[in-house]
């Protein structure tokens, strides 16, 4: 099998405005200072030499990071494609026309809900309206918008208005994306998880929309693995097509990998991003199949899910190295199927709402952000 | 969905640039979320699409540089647009 990074995730800080609840960054932030611009500049040009076409900046919020312009120049020297994976908040016209002369390719603009009280409640701060108004000014400038919905239980009701938001906005491409539960989603997940019947009705939403705008907008709708019999196919394999740089310059397989405690992230204040990718323990760990155990060992899916999500079996069993627990075959899976049983009392959406959102943990900012 | 014909003036959608693969040395055609690796003859196809050059007049540009028969390369080009034009990476202007 070949093993060849496409796509590079730069998160550039773990500093951002809004504080969802649902957020997969680490609910214990990693100490150390920030990359500098000229780390950043170096990894980017690895990157470019190791295989990687893509470049996401991410977050946090990448507009938190005054340089932001000068990586996007980077990206773009190195012959990188460009997107900005962002909240909007602090994109400016004047920031966005600067983006763009750097060579910035395309903006992902996050939104948490189709109705300001709501989807300011969820962000934990005053966001919705400067989404609007940003969302409509980077399509004047001409950039292919994607508008990216995280969908959990307080918001997951709202489907048919969150289309019709991304419609009128003109979105290129909807990502209609059910939490992943890692990080502060993992911490909140009994209060997010939307119950079977709404993963169903919001499913059916989401193809009768897909046929309606075939060919005018495309509709990613991700159900949750934890209502699902197969996993998912992690990151498309371990150490095979992705990599994350987080703020600190720890390089990870995943951009939840964190979570698994005992692995050892190389940075790239010490390491090439091509020794990483190629020699180190964490991107070897679980690479290819030689490192799976029954049943992945002997199934027939083993190359087409590779065993599901490590990050996953690592918060659900506390161990990385079994088969995810969202597959029917992992011995594992009764502790996935009773925590899935605990969510399933119906309830009125205001009341599930509103419970949620007065119990859950809304993302902080690292305290020692710069 | 718009039919392309002799006349459309094909662009790249917008987002959607060509580049090369700097492992392979190939041609591709990068895009939001994704990647396209083209033949020679796609490669030549999208470079002559700048949305004011006809289908037709893309058809005489490439039938000298491939020296082909311009009816298999007519299908050849019609064919290599609907296909990204169905995948949204060309649009008709």
């Amino acid at each position: 099998m070949n093993y060849r990074p496409y796509l590079l995730l730069a998160e550039l800080t773990h500093r951002c405005p809004l504080h969802c609840p649902y957020c997969s960054n680490p609910s214990s932030y990693p100490g150390g200072d920030e990359l500098s611009t000229a780390d950043w500049r170096r990894v980017i040009g690895e990157a470019a030499e190791i295989g990687v076409l893509h470049a996401g900046f991410s977050g946090g919020e990448p507009l938190q990071r005054s340089d932001l312009n000068e990586l996007v120049s980077a990206a773009r020297d190195a012959g990188l494609y460009s997107n900005l994976i962002t909240s909007a908040i602090g994109l400016s016209q004047s920031r966005a026309e600067e983006l763009k002369k750097a060579g910035l390719d395309c903006v992902q603009i996050s939104f948490q809900a189709d109705e300001p009280s709501l989807a300011d409640r969820i962000a934990g701060a005053t966001a919705h309206a400067r989404k609007l108004e940003a969302a409509r000014m980077v399509s004047k400038l001409g950039f292919p918008l994607t508008i990216n919905v995280v969908l959990h239980r307080a918001n997951i009701g709202r489907l048919e208005h969150l289309i019709g938001l991304a419609e009128e906005l003109s979105a290129e491409r909807l990502e209609l994306a059910n939490t992943q539960y890692y990080g502060w989603a993992y911490r909140n997940r009994g209060l997010l998880l939307p119950t079977r019947e709404q993963i169903t009705q919001a499913d059916r939403i989401a193809q009768t929309a897909k046929a309606r705008l075939a060919g005018k907008m495309e509709i990613l709708f991700v159900t949750p693995d934890y209502y699902s019999e197969r996993p998912k196919p992690c990151m498309n394999g371990w150490g095979r097509r992705f990599m994350t740089v987080n703020p600190i310059g720890d390089v990870l397989p995943c951009p939840t990998a964190s979570e698994i405690r005992g692995l050892a992230f190389d940075n790239v204040r010490t390491r090439s991003l091509s020794w990483i990718w190629n020699e180190s323990e964490s991107f070897n760990r679980f690479r290819g199949t030689e490192w799976m155990p029954e049943p992945c060992r002997g199934c027939e899916f083993r190359e087409v899910d590779f065993g599901g999500c490590r990050c996953q079996a690592a918060l659900i069993t506390g161990q990385p190295g079994v088969t995810d627990p969202a597959c029917s075959l992992s011995p594992y899976r009764e502790k996935l199927v009773a925590f899935v049983q605990s969510c399933q009392q119906p309830q009125a959406p205001d009341p599930a709402l509103e419970s949620a959102l007065n119990a859950v943990a809304f993302r902080q900012n690292p305290l020692d952000a710069p | 969905m718009e039919c392309i014909t002799d006349q459309s003036r094909p662009a790249l959608a917008r987002g959607a640039r060509l580049s090369n693969d700097k492992q392979t040395g190939e041609p591709m055609l990068l895009f939001p979320e994704g990647v396209v690796h083209l033949s020679t003859t796609a490669h030549a196809i999208l470079q002559q699409c700048d949305g004011q050059a006809t289908v037709s007049s893309i058809l005489s540009a490439l039938t000298g540089e491939f020296d082909a028969d311009p009816a298999v390369l007519r299908e050849d080009i019609l064919e290599c647009l609907s296909h990204l034009q169905g995948r949204k990476l060309v649009v008709i202007t």
